[in-house]
């Protein structure tokens, strides 16, 4: 079986945001004085909003001269009140079209993917990338799963089926999604970005999380990293847990095994509380 | 180039005895080229008085760019008297609505609606043309050419750059500076200054050299602190910005609806006492109607 990539794009752009943000945006904006931080500390820990707010501010809807990469820039360049505003557009009729969809399953994935952002922003600093920088680390992270969202929101039922594949049969993931949906989360997600004009190291690092080769950049590479991190920390979960190790060269690029790389990161409760927030508010 | 200010007031027109030196009409501005093109910023009630002035010159092509669509600075557009007129073409230009989805032409005749007003577009004599630009995007206007940039407002706002035989005009439109949302302990302080820090680059590289910056300068240092995140700009900020991007000549407009004659001065005068003329500094005054500035 398998769908069109153009069926599954048109289908995947009604994707919906997590619940929970979605009802504190309506319950912040109600606040004329609403402080702008508390609302981007809300969207930016939403991959959902945070990738569509990305898709419309790069859209020829905006017409920027320049290329906008995460939410506070995007804050910066065309101004709080009209975040808030586009915010408030997508964020109601998400919330209708989140009816009837499994919740721990997209609970479980987004601590995930704010892990796996948490944690590739960590890694960027321990390279020593800048802190306006990192942030692209942690965007990258967040997106990276994005196209299972997409699939599991495209036809949940089928999804299921692949998640029942992976854990009674031991299939992988990515090839449970091949078998199913004719193509994986993976290819999804760099399909949407590829379409939402987001940079092309950010499409190559959803493409690629799974698929590491030397040639990748760093900020690839840090998602790579963080993915399988994620995953022994057990934060969240993705739907493929079974530990990984390092490839060799990540190993020497970051000067440590996986292991000890997990130990590094002390303790990522601040940062992931706010999820905990969010998913139980 | 020759700049006329016909509407210098912010938010509402506020006609009375108090306003009569610097004008109640909201904001409009008519630049003409060295070849006499037309050139107009923004559509508020200033575009009334304006537009009378023009029955000698018909038929015309009038190059129109809109800020932004905010009432005070679209009001006047339907009295525009020219777009009644066969013969006359109206070029109109401004930003697309990103939140409902409207390009500039879409915005402006639902301005036209029959509960709005009588007239409908289709019903309109002159010629019409709309050009939703993008950022940057550059337009002709007659000899001149006109470019712009994303300023920092409350909705998509161009300020607008005018271009002709090597002169230079640019008006803000509605522009607030920007700042940082987030407090000087809080971690994303940085990396938040770093983005304005290019944001602001970006918009002084862009005014650079012009030889007249007109400016948002609504509100006082006292003001400010109850109206941040409104959209408006201080003297002081303003003053700044024009030092930062060596222009010659700065005319502050936007003029707070609160603050009659005797007030806009005393505020002025206090701004440019706090800020003594430094070598090289542009030449600063108040934008009033009727006033008119060669290039």
């Amino acid at each position: 079986m398998g769908y069109s990539a153009k069926k599954l794009i048109r289908l995947v752009d009604g994707m919906p945001a997590f619940p929970p943000s979605v009802y504190r945006i309506l319950q912040l904006t109600s606040d004329i004085n609403c402080e702008p931080k508390d609302l981007v500390r809300v969207i930016d820990h939403d991959p959902v909003l945070t990738l569509k707010l990305l898709q419309l501010v790069n859209s020829p809807y905006f017409g920027l001269s320049r290329q906008i990469g995460s939410i506070r820039q995007a804050v910066v360049f065309v101004g709080i009140n009209t975040i808030k505003n586009l915010v408030l557009t997508i964020a109601p009729l998400e919330m209708l079209s989140r009816q009837g969809t499994d919740n721990r399953w997209m609970e479980n994935l987004l601590a995930h993917a704010i892990g796996v952002g948490v944690i590739a922003k960590h890694l960027a600093r321990r390279c020593g990338i800048s802190e306006v920088e990192a942030t692209d680390y942690f965007v990258a992270g967040l997106l990276h799963d994005i196209g299972k969202m997409a699939l599991h929101r495209f036809k949940p039922e089928d999804y299921k089926d692949v998640l029942r594949l992976t854990k009674k049969k031991g299939v992988p993931l990515l090839e449970a999604e091949r078998e199913i949906f004719g193509v994986d989360h993976a290819q999804v997600g760099a399909m949407l970005g590829d379409k939402w004009c987001l940079p092309v190291e950010l499409v190559v690092s959803m493409e690629k999380h799974h698929d590491w080769n030397p040639n990748l950049s760093l900020l690839q590479d840090c998602v790579y990293a963080a993915n399988l991190m994620a995953k022994r920390l057990r934060v969240g979960s993705s739907g493929n847990d079974t530990p990984e190790n390092l490839p060799k060269e990540l190993e020497q690029r970051f000067g440590a095994k996986i292991e000890e790389l997990v130990g590094t990161l002390g303790d990522l409760s601040g940062e992931m509380n706010f999820t905990q927030i969010l998913i139980h508010p | 180039m020759k700049v006329k200010f016909w509407g210098v007031r912010g938010s509402i027109p506020t006609p009375g005895p108090s306003t009569v030196k610097y004008g109640g009409n909201t904001t409009c501005i008519e630049v003409r080229t060295d070849d006499n093109d037309l050139i107009i910023l923004d559509a508020g009630t200033g575009i009334f008085p304006l537009a009378m002035t023009l029955f000698p010159e018909l038929p015309l092509t009038c190059h129109l760019f809109i800020s932004h669509t905010h009432w005070d600075h679209i009001q006047g557009l339907p009295f525009f008297i020219p777009s009644f007129i066969p013969g006359n073409t109206l070029r109109i230009h401004g930003a697309y609505d990103p939140i409902d989805r409207r390009d500039i032409r879409e915005i402006l005749s639902g301005q036209l609606q029959y509960c709005y007003f009588p007239v409908r577009e289709a019903e309109l004599k002159a010629r019409l043309e709309y050009v939703t630009l993008k950022e940057r995007q550059t337009a002709q206007a007659g000899s001149a050419t006109v470019s712009n940039i994303l300023m920092n407002h409350p909705v998509l706002c161009f300020g607008y750059r005018i271009e002709c035989n090597g002169k230079a005009v640019f008006f803000t439109g509605d522009h607030e500076q920007l700042y940082n949302i987030y407090a000087p302990e809080d971690p994303e302080h940085h990396e938040y200054e770093q983005y304005m820090t290019q944001k602001n680059q970006a918009i002084v590289e862009f005014i650079r050299g012009v030889d007249v910056l007109i400016a948002d300068t609504s509100y006082t240092m006292e003001d400010y602190p109850a109206k941040k995140g409104w959209g408006h700009s201080t003297y002081d900020a303003n003053i700044a910005m024009a030092r930062a991007a060596g222009v010659r000549q700065v005319f502050f407009t936007h003029h707070e609806p609160t603050r009659g004659d005797a007030a806009l001065e005393k505020v002025f005068q206090d701004a440019m006492d706090r800020h003594p003329r430094q070598p090289g500094d542009p030449e600063f005054a108040l934008a009033r109607e009727g006033l008119v500035f060669e290039l």
